[in-house]
């Protein structure tokens, strides 16, 4: 349980052994068995050694440990399958971005054919109303944020913001600490009020200038935030159920 | 109602919608504090009334405080949450394959579109295709429980107002869809039907046919929900002109699905950016004109309709070929996120999913239609009256278990 959490923690882990074996580059029972490279050389006269094909019963397995150990370089030269990579996105949008913050527009990408901005959190609020006022992008999809507890400012807070007119979707983003407070972006779609007080409630993020920041989905007087990455599976506020519940424990 | 300067022991005018969680549950097991100040009285005629989370009309867990000035609404909160079993924080410690079932518990009559959403995000992620024949098999399913979801709303709503026979004529209606279900893929209600990459099962003989008998079957029967409800004196006018939401206030909050479309607002995802095999199909938006609950009810007609336009096509058109794309064993998508939607029976519903290059995924974010659409409900019942307030809870369809996930 600790190992695999601590995985989890560890986002990219590099195990140089560990081979992406995926359905097409799975190694075949050629690979497997050594039969097309083994780096067994090949005995004088091309005749193979009565022991290396001594024929045995039909049903016996080919896969013997020490054999499995040989096609692995094979196996994993192509590893993961490198994503396709993101692009950069060149739009209007991001050139009036570009013109009124300058480096305050950190990224501006485009993954999956999907457009995205990465914010300095300074700038967040004024590029989001920006947006909002002047680029038609009225309706706000959602606001949700990623745990990232290696990084030096560990949440990301995601806007996703829709066009009609545009018909085109857009993210987002900028990094906070846990010290800093996103801005509340109610003032500028209604619907963000919902939705900023879940991730409140789940990661604990509070908002500046949200008219009523609470908790939405856990009880009012539940402690911690169960979608921060330090949170376990099966952790509870043990106090709260033990008072309100009335039991030791909700497992 | 007499003008009381202080609030009478045992009465609850003092608390309002302002009134902290603590201080009621203070109230309901203690009785009324001593008043610290004049201004701890409010306004004698506010009464506050709680609905719920045990209550018919809610369809589910939800509790609505509602303060009340006699019949008339002055405000509501909503208190969610009684159903959340954390799916989010689950799908993180589940790898991607495994998190596909519980993706059908959360709009649990209409788990079809909720695989639908969460497969095809995957697959963008992996950036694999299901094959056309999977795609075929995945929009006559997913019409099919647009069909159901739909029955399920007008019966219950029809109910909630206070028509009963609707309710009966629905629930038959659609249980010859569930019957289609369970012999494609065994269950009934959460179906988990699709896998990532395209289709668990083959279609099973005589699928088809069982398609168009069902086709043949409904058509005559939204004729017959029409000829109870359209022009019945007693629905009008519990529905026309209750819970108005302009087209401007529903972009503004966010809402999405029939309730956007009966505001005027002509936008459907399966239009807008189509997803499966939509883009091959001829079928019509539907729109209302003034965003009350008539309009609604008007526009998920329509769409029951259009749907069946859409089975119709698809279901004489299923090309051959295979229903598994080429997906690996182990998943695990390349370092990056998507965020992918799909028009389901309630709206737009959308998965953000963060991948490490891992087995499981870094984060998936769930963007349920009815937890946004519910948010809307306050400024669609300020003003009306307190049964209004029931006839507009089931006029949005909500789930509960999408709203607490």
């Amino acid at each position: 349980m600790a190992d695999e959490k601590n995985d989890r923690l560890n986002p990219h882990p590099e195990k140089p052994g560990e081979a992406q074996r995926t359905g097409e580059d799975a190694p075949t029972l050629e690979q497997w068995t050594g039969a097309t490279s083994s780096p067994q050389p090949m005995p004088q006269g091309g005749q193979a050694p009565a022991t290396a094909s001594p024929a045995p019963h039909p049903g016996a397995t080919p896969l013997k440990p020490e054999e499995k150990e040989t096609p692995k370089p094979a196996a994993h030269a192509p590893s993961k399958p490198a994503g396709p990579a993101s692009q950069p996105w060149e739009d209007e949008l991001v050139a009036r971005l570009r013109a009124r913050f300058g480096s305050g527009v950190r990224e501006a990408g485009s993954y999956l054919g999907q457009n995205y901005l990465v914010l300095d959190p300074s700038i967040a609020y004024q590029s989001l109303a920006l947006i909002h006022d002047e680029e038609e992008f009225e309706y706000l999809v959602d606001v949700t944020a990623v745990h990232y507890p290696e990084r030096e400012s560990p949440f990301e807070v995601v806007w996703i913001l829709y066009s009609f007119a545009k018909n085109q979707r857009i993210r987002v983003k900028a990094c906070y600490t846990e010290a800093e407070a996103a801005p509340s972006v109610v003032s500028l779609w209604a619907t963000a009020n919902w939705l900023e007080r879940e991730v409140f409630d789940m990661f604990g993020i509070r908002f500046d200038g949200h008219p009523d920041l609470r908790r939405i989905l856990l009880p009012d007087g539940w402690q911690g935030h169960p979608l921060r990455k330090d949170y376990g599976i099966i952790q509870q506020d043990q106090e709260w159920v033990k008072i309100n519940l009335g039991i030791e424990s909700g497992q | 109602m007499s003008d009381l300067s202080k609030a009478p022991p045992g009465s609850t005018a003092h608390l309002d919608l302002d009134t902290p969680e603590s201080q009621i549950q203070t109230y309901l097991h203690h009785g009324p504090a001593p008043p610290q100040d004049e201004k701890t009285y409010l306004d004698a005629n506010e009464l506050v009334l709680n609905m719920g989370p045990q209550h018919p009309s809610t369809h589910g867990v939800l509790r609505v405080i509602l303060r009340l000035d006699g019949e008339k609404v002055l405000g509501t909160e909503c208190i969610i949450g009684y159903l959340h079993r954390g799916v989010e924080k689950i799908a993180e410690n589940r790898t991607y394959t495994m998190f596909n079932p519980y993706v059908d518990r959360m709009d649990y009559v209409a788990a079809i579109s909720n695989g639908l959403g969460y497969c095809e995000a995957v697959e963008k992620l992996l950036n694999v295709q299901a094959p056309p024949r999977a795609q075929y098999i995945r929009v006559i399913l997913a019409e099919l429980n647009r069909l159901a979801s739909h029955m399920l709303w007008l019966g219950t709503h029809a109910l909630d107002i206070g028509a009963i026979t609707p309710l009966f004529y629905t629930f038959r209606d659609r249980e010859e869809i569930l019957k289609i279900f369970e012999k494609y893929c065994g269950a009934r209600l959460t179906t988990h039907a699709f896998r990532i990459g395209g289709c668990q099962y083959e279609t099973y003989d005589g699928f088809e046919q069982d398609v168009i008998k069902f086709l043949k079957f409904v058509r005559p029967k939204i004729d017959e929900y029409e000829e109870l409800l359209t022009t019945n004196r007693i629905w009008v006018e519990r529905t026309r002109g209750v819970g108005v939401l302009s087209a401007a206030d529903a972009i503004d909050f966010g809402v999405t699905g029939p309730v956007l479309r009966a505001s005027g607002v002509q936008w459907d995802l399966r239009k807008a950016q189509p997803y499966a095999a939509y883009a091959q199909f001829d079928f019509e938006v539907p729109v209302g004109r003034n965003g009350d609950t008539y309009d609604r009810y008007i526009v998920r007609i329509a769409e029951l309709r259009q749907s069946l336009r859409i089975i119709e096509q698809a279901v004489g058109a299923i090309p051959e070929g295979p229903i598994m794309g080429k997906v690996p064993k182990i998943m695990r998508p390349p370092v990056g996120e998507v965020y992918h939607s799909i028009e389901a029976p309630k709206g737009e519903l959308g998965y953000f999913i963060v991948s490490d290059g891992s087995t499981q995924p870094w984060r998936v974010r769930v963007r349920p239609p009815s937890f946004v659409n519910l948010q809307a409900l306050d400024k669609m019942v300020r003003g009306a009256l307190v049964a209004d307030v029931v006839a507009v809870i089931g006029t949005i369809d909500i789930v509960l278990g999408e709203v607490d996930r």
